[in-house]
């Protein structure tokens, strides 16, 4: 018997979802920069806004730039469907918002990416839905915290920034119990490193803007299902199998099968709250997923260098990343991601805070910034930036120390990064006029 | 919706719509181990353009109660108990891969139900590859892939989803594997051991659409032909670009095919 001859990642990354353009044979995407489409009759139009059949009738609910690349997300993770957003928060809000309402509950990972955390913390609050965190390595506390109307688990694998490692596998068999979706931001794995489908997640969210584009040069987000979760058992998903007076009477379960969950997204969240991707940026988007297996060898390679440099180094005091053998999420990481943990480091400066704010003053090449997955190394010191609008008790759910900085290694030489921060770490151990705390 | 045939849950789909007995009613069935899933990009224009729609889940399949049924023969005579638990006397009749074999079954057992029939990418039998019907019954998940590599053609493989957004691979491959607990073993079976297509084929006075997909590689081009050539008042299309899957690689052009057939019959009669 032959194996199936089915398209590999590395083809996916390049291939799926395009058909190359029958008009002019574009070999590349095109970029649809549109607002709408024509109708061919008013039976097409009415037949579209119907769900009657597929096609695009207005950029905010679907563009053609687009589709190909939610397609190419859905052929890369191995889901039924993929629903790509302007920014990574904008799936992480809309994937919620699809299936709670107000007096539903989330169960969460306390390691998130701040605005992910402020998100559940604060603002979804302000419209009845509660959130209670977890610390990621507290697999039991997860089943503790769910309640009868708790409808998904929210967790990063890889956890923004204490660089904490969910079990997803385990934490999957608890939601699977509980019959709710595990809900997990991938943005930090990207699906090189892992196929978190395959470990147990439901639904997949990624931002964009990072690895899987590569560049800093464009934001977006996307929204990855599965397909095999059953939304009508127990009743406990109305948006999913009630009949849906927007589309008459369409329940959504019924109708779509695997792809009921992004059908209802883009249909509801695309139409009504409308965090549209542009489609230059899915085509920027798209040339950094061509790229994504090689740019993401690199970053790993450089990642080990830039850990045996750190360790090594008499000026820092800790080095936090799942690949050393000291991580307490070591042997969890390789089992979920045998080619490597990320481009993700951690580390504390001797000096606290302000030897960390010397540090990244007297940086000349690694850009201080507020993201991370370029192909440029990044730095930045997260309780005075990414996560400043925590207060203390906070900082600590998610794990941050005052001297922590987060770097996120790029694709130079990495000779000339050490060289850099040779050059910080002698800023940050100069006697200072502020003496630490 | 849920009805009870021989006491077991049959679930069907009518796009949300209520059946009204003043309009014509056309019956969707799917191919193995697929489900009413398959037709969405059909069902609901035809749901809200004056018919009644009835996507079933066969038995074992989707929302339907198992067992799944053992032969063809079963199949088509659940079909006929279907309409009838819904008070239709007459129905038109639209089938998938294994769901036309099923449909040559139904003309040949209840031609008196039958109005309209169509079948897209289908044959007179089926004749499994036997290790692919063995991976199929010992439930391994190899047998999804290679049924995902066979039906789908190059633009399934590739991509370009008629409905933004989703992907041909992954969609077929859920809905399959969600029946690969046995049932997709069963269905192989069904089809391998059904002798009677082309007596079937012979007798069928009906109407008749045949699409074909010129990529198929489950039903050949020439297999889809010679069924038509079998069909007394058949037309056959070919879709150029389609695979096996035609309801979905091509949805489009499938469902235009289908209106513009069931359009020219209904104005007819």
């Amino acid at each position: 018997m032959t194996d199936p001859k089915t398209y590999s990642f590395n083809t996916k990354t390049l291939h799926s979802g395009h058909q190359p353009d029958k008009n002019f044979g574009s070999r590349a995407v095109p970029i649809y920069q549109t607002t709408s489409y024509l109708f061919q009759d008013a039976d097409h139009a009415a037949a579209l806004f119907n769900l009657e059949e597929g096609g695009h009738i207005y950029s905010r609910i679907s563009n053609p730039t687009i589709s190909v690349l939610e397609e190419r997300v859905a052929a890369l993770e191995g889901g039924s469907a993929a629903l790509a957003t302007a920014s990574g928060m904008s799936a992480m809000s809309l994937a919620i918002l699809n299936i709670c309402s107000a007096g539903d509950h989330v169960v969460s990972s306390s390691q998130l990416y701040g605005g992910s955390f402020n998100l559940l913390r604060l603002t979804l609050k302000r419209f009845g839905i509660e959130t209670t965190f977890v610390k990621p390595r507290d697999t039991e506390g997860f089943k503790k915290a769910i309640q009868p109307n708790t409808k998904c688990i929210w967790g990063e694998l890889i956890g923004n920034p204490g660089i904490e490692i969910m079990d997803i596998p385990e934490i999957s068999k608890i939601a699977k119990e509980a019959n709710i979706p595990l809900m997990v931001d991938g943005t930090f794995n990207t699906p090189y490193l892992c196929n978190l489908f395959d470990l147990g997640a439901d639904i997949i969210t990624h931002s964009l803007t990072k690895w899987m584009a590569g560049h800093g040069t464009s934001m977006g987000g996307i929204i990855v299902e599965k397909g095999d979760f059953d939304w009508t058992k127990g009743n406990k998903f109305p948006t999913m199998t009630e009949p849906y007076e927007g589309y008459h009477g369409l329940s959504f379960a019924e109708e779509f099968g695997p792809a009921a969950f992004t059908m209802r997204a883009r249909a509801e969240g695309m139409r009504d709250f409308g965090p549209c991707m542009s489609p230059t940026n899915a085509f920027n988007i798209l040339m950094g997923i061509e790229t994504l297996s090689v740019r993401m060898e690199k970053h790993l390679s450089n990642t080990q260098i830039m850990l045996d440099y750190l360790i090594n180094n008499q000026n820092v005091s800790w080095v936090n990343h799942p690949s050393l053998p000291d991580h307490p999420d070591h042997k969890v990481a390789s089992k979920l991601m045998p080619k490597g943990a990320g481009s993700m480091i951690a580390f504390g400066i001797k000096g606290g805070k302000e030897a960390g704010h010397a540090f990244i003053n007297a940086l000349k090449l690694t850009s201080h910034l507020a993201n991370v997955g370029d192909a440029k190394s990044l730095v930045i010191h997260p309780a005075s930036a990414t996560h400043s609008q925590m207060d203390k008790k906070s900082l600590e759910l998610a794990g941050l120390t005052e001297d922590m900085i987060r770097f996120s290694v790029g694709l130079e030489d990495m000779e000339d990064i050490m060289t850099d921060f040779d050059i910080g770490f002698k800023a940050s151990q100069r006697p200072r006029l502020v003496a630490s705390k | 919706m849920k009805v009870k045939i021989n006491g077991k849950d049959a679930y069907y789909t009518s796009s949300g719509r209520e059946i009204d007995k003043n309009q014509p009613t056309i019956v969707f069935v799917h191919g193995s181990g697929l489900t009413h899933v398959t037709w969405v990009l059909q069902t609901r224009y035809f749901a809200f353009h004056g018919y009644n729609t009835i996507a079933v889940d066969l038995p074992g399949h989707g929302e339907s109660e198992g067992p799944a049924l053992n032969t063809i023969e079963e199949m088509a005579d659940w079909i006929a108990d279907l309409i009838n638990s819904l008070g239709i006397n007459k129905t038109s009749y639209v089938g998938h891969s294994q769901g036309c074999l099923v449909g040559l079954e139904f003309a040949e057992r209840h031609p008196d139900k039958l109005e309209l029939l169509a079948l897209i990418n289908g044959s007179l039998s089926m004749k499994m590859n036997s290790e692919l019907l063995e991976l199929a019954i010992n439930k391994d998940q190899k047998a999804v892939d290679l049924m995902m590599d066979w039906v789908h053609g190059p633009l399934g493989h590739k991509g370009g989803h008629p409905v933004p957004g989703l992907s041909h691979m992954g969609m077929g491959n859920q809905l399959v594997s969600s029946n690969n607990n046995g049932t997709l073993g069963v269905d192989f079976n069904a089809c391998d051991q059904y002798t009677n297509g082309e007596a079937a084929a012979s007798n069928i006075k009906h109407p008749t659409l045949c699409i074909i997909g010129k990529h198929d590689k489950m039903t050949p081009k020439k297999v889809g032909v010679e069924l038509a050539s079998k069909i007394k008042d058949s037309k056959s299309v070919i879709l150029e670009e389609s695979g096996h899957m035609s309801v979905l690689e091509t949805a489009s052009d499938t469902k235009n095919l289908l209106k513009d057939f069931f359009r020219a019959h209904r104005n007819a009669s």
